[in-house]
């Protein structure tokens, strides 16, 4: 009796019911809508994709990048020497060789898998998961040893004679336990799933200018003209922003498909450290629960706080708030990008939040707390306390700055922004004008033409009034001449460098958008300024998100402060791991309770270091840390700093 | 047959801006209306009596609305013919309108020459609608500092929302957007006093200094909280009614109110 066809006929099957299962994942992600995605020139840049940017990330934890290279690299290639050597009997010593070779690179790669799961941090998923270095012990160990009389090791059909008949059974039993895990699995949902999903996300990213070092952190414009130009027939079925998981963009769903569960994107939460209701790895779990359709039972991480797991049901068709994901999960959120920052599949959970918050917004009027206030001031006043916009220059009674209307152009435009209405942040506006002025800078500000960039409105979701005061702002900065902006809020910063692009002038076309502290560099570096060196005790740096992570400027700010010969006390979480102040994406106005304020944590941060002044560079990150209870250190945006130790001229 | 409620809306205008919004207390007369039309079972009928491409309305249809009427006028026209003729002829049950308009005369006149023209009663200033039961409301009035008083009416009724009624909830862009804004013909009569008018901005008034009486925190609460002791006037809740009657005609010939 001959069992020479078993092997092979496994291997078929299993390939077979892989493609099968990835035909019927293809489907679930097509139920999105349609994105532009050239999808040759994706495919073709996926393997780079994966060697640096994807890589690039896991090399973040060298024991786990080296455990993956072995474990993934070994498992590519035993895929397509089985293929070769088991499926297609291509009789080569060279290719089972190599095959040996390969499945035991895996075989020790998973053994290292093994060791991590023993004792696993809390981050990581458990559940199915913990089964995957066992199958990946079983692929790659029992496809070594079926290679082994290919490989002219053991005589040809030794593992097939009869008096082997347990060895046969056994080896065959782990062969279709690995197979199911890498083949079948990976397109039916098991762990392996990442491997499948996560290449063609590689390849189909909605974001292709994150890959190679770019960045890619403004985001996408609603389509309005879906209810403006309102067509009975097609308009109802439209929405504004993600009601349910098939309005999401088809390589959305893919990129939730990615998720590998590992967890870092939890670590680095600041609202999930909190104890407020969010953690992004649940959050992305749900994503794919709501695009294949299911409950969370089978869902073995850590769960959003205070929130038990085991009642979210959702399906491409059900409405994601309404079951599947609550609203407060989803207002949690300070859009800090630090998720993103650290995933590893290139996930967009910002994206995604902000989408279903542009649902709750404009279809359902949902904006918690102090939302819907805020987003009706940003309408009748253009900034969100309701002040009158002819006060926006109050400010600077006393400052006698250049206005626009009257000199039409200037070198620089200096964005005011709506710390123009708090009195804090105005000490920070004039600590900036003292400077430009000692550096005798050709500058202009807007006056009470300016208006609210719109950041908050768009964070909140109502992506309408961000439009319509990006147009209106775009119209007023298309009136005059001027060769740069420049601001003191990276809120500000980031919607006029990397979200006004969207919305079709050209106001800004050769315009070169900087945050105050890139500015002041610049100035400092060319000797414009003269400073005194600064001995006020440690300082320490803390990095805003929307200029640090969202606009990539970690070393001007901290180059300012060296200039003025100050040694910064870096805090463990710093530069593009930088904490959030808890201040962004409207966090403050939605204000969803947690355990403890972001604040608050971050402000623990600044004590370890022992500053006795934390230099920030973003007028919500002071209010947010001022905001912590004294005894505390003492906070200053670098303009004040800056204008601390300016040796003035005497005349 | 369900109970038939038309709240009226007007262009409203921010305070500090000047820009044209939903108005305050007219938006509580929506708000008030679709209550009642989750707990009553009611009709809601959103009724505007100006342009129909008004961008502004489409902000009450935000609340959710699926449609609004709206009675075409001219801006010289006088909304309240308009709004008379379409309300004697729509079976209304109960007419909310805000206290006074945010814009225009912003006189108050409206609710009062509205329940004028159709002889029925005028509610002043209420807080809530409690009950409907049989054809007779439970209504309660907002008085000063956070006092109710509770009346029964009897259907129909014009009613004034006041401040103290429930916030008008948030407006979202996309029904917004979406709701059918229909134009009606209406009974159009130029409002000729109005017309002879002058208008001028007003000018800021000197402030007069708050002068602080109160020595304690203590006082201060009381003063901002306690009810004012009223020198004048009395509280009759015991007596009969030709007793309270008698009274009030009492006061109203003291005050020259009738002679």
């Amino acid at each position: 009796m001959s069992f020479e066809w078993l092997h092979p006929a496994l291997i078929a099957t299993a390939l077979v019911l892989a493609v099968i299962g990835a035909v019927r994942r293809v489907s679930l992600w097509r139920a999105g809508q349609p994105d532009q995605v050239n999808l040759m020139a994706g495919l073709m840049a996926m393997p780079k994709r994966y060697l640096h940017d994807l890589h690039d990330v896991v090399e973040r934890d060298k024991y786990m990048s080296k455990t993956h290279a072995a474990t993934g690299g070994g498992f590519v290639l035993s895929a397509v020497l089985i293929i070769l050597v088991h499926l297609f009997d291509v009789d080569s010593q060279i290719l089972a060789w190599a095959l040996l070779a390969s499945s035991a690179l895996m075989f020790v790669g998973a053994l290292f898998v093994f060791k991590r799961r023993l004792n696993p941090p809390s981050r990581i998923s458990k559940g199915p998961w913990m089964r995957l270095p066992k199958s990946l012990l079983a692929f790659a160990g029992s496809f070594f040893i079926l290679t082994l009389p290919a490989a002219g090791i053991l005589p040809e059909g030794f593992l097939l004679q009869t008096g082997n008949v347990l060895l046969t059974v056994v080896l065959t039993a782990l062969i279709i336990w690995g197979m199911g895990e890498m083949f079948f699995g990976m397109s039916w949902g098991g762990p392996m799933k990442h491997a499948f999903a996560g290449a063609l996300h590689l390849a189909f990213h909605r974001r292709q200018e994150r890959f190679g070092g770019g960045r890619s952190t403004g985001l996408k414009p609603v389509d309005l003209s879906v209810v403006e130009e309102f067509n009975p027939a097609t308009s109802d079925k439209q929405v504004l922003g993600v009601a349910k998981p098939k309005d999401f963009k088809w390589n959305q769903l893919l990129g939730f498909d990615a998720c590998v569960q590992c967890g870092r994107c939890e670590a680095m939460c600041p609202a999930f450290a909190a104890g407020q209701p969010l953690n992004p790895k649940k959050l992305i779990q749900d994503m794919v629960i709501g695009l294949a359709g299911g409950d969370d039972a089978k869902y073995a991480g850590s769960p959003y706080p205070g929130k038990e797991v085991g009642n979210a049901k959702g399906g491409p068709e059900l409405i994601i708030t309404d079951g599947l994901v609550s609203p407060e999960t989803l207002w949690s959120c300070t859009t800090c990008r630090a998720c993103v920052e650290e995933c590893p599949m290139m996930i967009e959970h910002v994206d995604a939040i902000v989408d279903m918050r542009r649902f709750l917004t404009m279809e359902k009027g949902e904006t918690p707390n102090k939302g819907a206030e805020i987003l009706d001031n940003i309408i009748a006043t253009d900034n969100p306390n309701g002040y009158s916009p002819a006060s926006r220059t109050n400010w600077a009674a006393d400052q006698n700055l250049p206005v626009m209307s009257d000199v039409k152009q200037a070198e620089v435009l200096f964005w005011v922004s709506d710390g123009a209405f708090d009195m804090r942040s105005q000490r920070i506006l004039r600590s900036f004008v003292k400077l430009l002025k000692a550096a005798n800078v050709d500058f202009a500000v807007l006056g009470d033409e300016e208006l609210d960039s719109g950041d908050v409105a768009r964070r909140l979701g109502d992506d309408a009034a961000f439009q319509n005061l990006a147009k209106r702002n775009l119209e007023t900065l298309s009136k005059y001449k001027f060769s740069k902006i420049v601001t003191t809020d990276p809120h500000a910063y980031h919607c006029l460098r990397n979200e006004y692009q969207d919305l079709g002038s050209n106001a800004l076309d050769g315009v070169e958008v900087l945050h105050h502290t890139t500015f002041l560099n610049e100035l400092v570096q060319a000797g414009k300024l003269r400073l005194d060196s600064f001995n006020g005790g440690t300082v320490t740096y803390h990095d805003p998100c929307y200029l640090g992570r969202y606009n990539g400027e970690y070393e001007a700010p901290r180059e300012l402060l060296r200039s003025l010969g100050i040694e910064i006390a870096e805090m463990e979480r710093s530069g593009f791991r930088s904490r959030c102040c808890g201040g962004g994406g409207g966090a403050p106005i939605t204000d969803i309770p947690g355990e403890r304020r972001i604040a608050d944590m971050r402000m623990e941060e600044v004590n370890s270091t022992g500053a006795e002044l934390v230099a920030v560079g973003c007028q919500q990150c002071t209010a947010m840390l001022e905001g912590v209870a004294e005894p505390r250190p003492e906070v200053k945006d670098i303009a004040e700093i800056l204008a601390g130790q300016l040796i003035e001229e005497v005349h | 047959m369900p109970l038939n409620v038309v709240s009226l809306v007007s262009v409203g205008r921010h305070p500090q801006s000047g820009r044209q919004r939903r108005a305050e207390q007219d938006g509580r007369a929506v708000e008030l209306g679709m209550n009642l039309k989750v707990v009553q079972n009611s009709q809601l009928t959103v009724l505007h009596a100006g342009a129909s491409s008004e961008p502004v309305l489409r902000t009450y249809a935000g609340m959710g609305l699926p449609e609004l009427k709206v009675l075409e006028l001219a801006e010289q026209d006088d909304a309240v013919p308009a709004l008379g003729d379409y309300l004697q002829s729509a079976n209304a049950d109960i007419v909310l309108t805000g206290v006074r308009a945010e814009s225009g005369e912003s006189s108050g006149m409206v609710p009062y020459l509205l329940a004028e023209q159709l002889g029925w009663p005028l509610v002043p200033r209420i807080a809530d609608i409690v009950s409907i039961d049989d054809g007779v409301a439970e209504i309660l009035l907002a008085l000063p500092r956070g006092q109710r008083r509770a009346v029964s009416v009897p259907l129909p009724f014009v009613a004034s929302v006041d401040n103290a009624a429930a916030e008008a909830r948030q407006t979202a862009y996309g029904p917004g957007m979406r709701a059918r804004i229909e134009g009606n013909k209406a009974v159009t009569e130029v409002d000729e006093v109005r017309a002879g008018w002058q208008e001028s901005d007003a000018k800021p008034r000197p402030k007069r200094l708050k002068v602080v009486k109160a020595k304690t925190a203590a006082d201060r609460f009381k003063a901002a909280t306690a009810k004012p002791q009223g020198k004048a006037g009395k509280v009759m809740k015991s007596e009969s009614a030709k007793e309270q009657a008698e009274e009030i005609f009492k006061l109203l010939l003291e005050e020259k109110v009738i002679k």
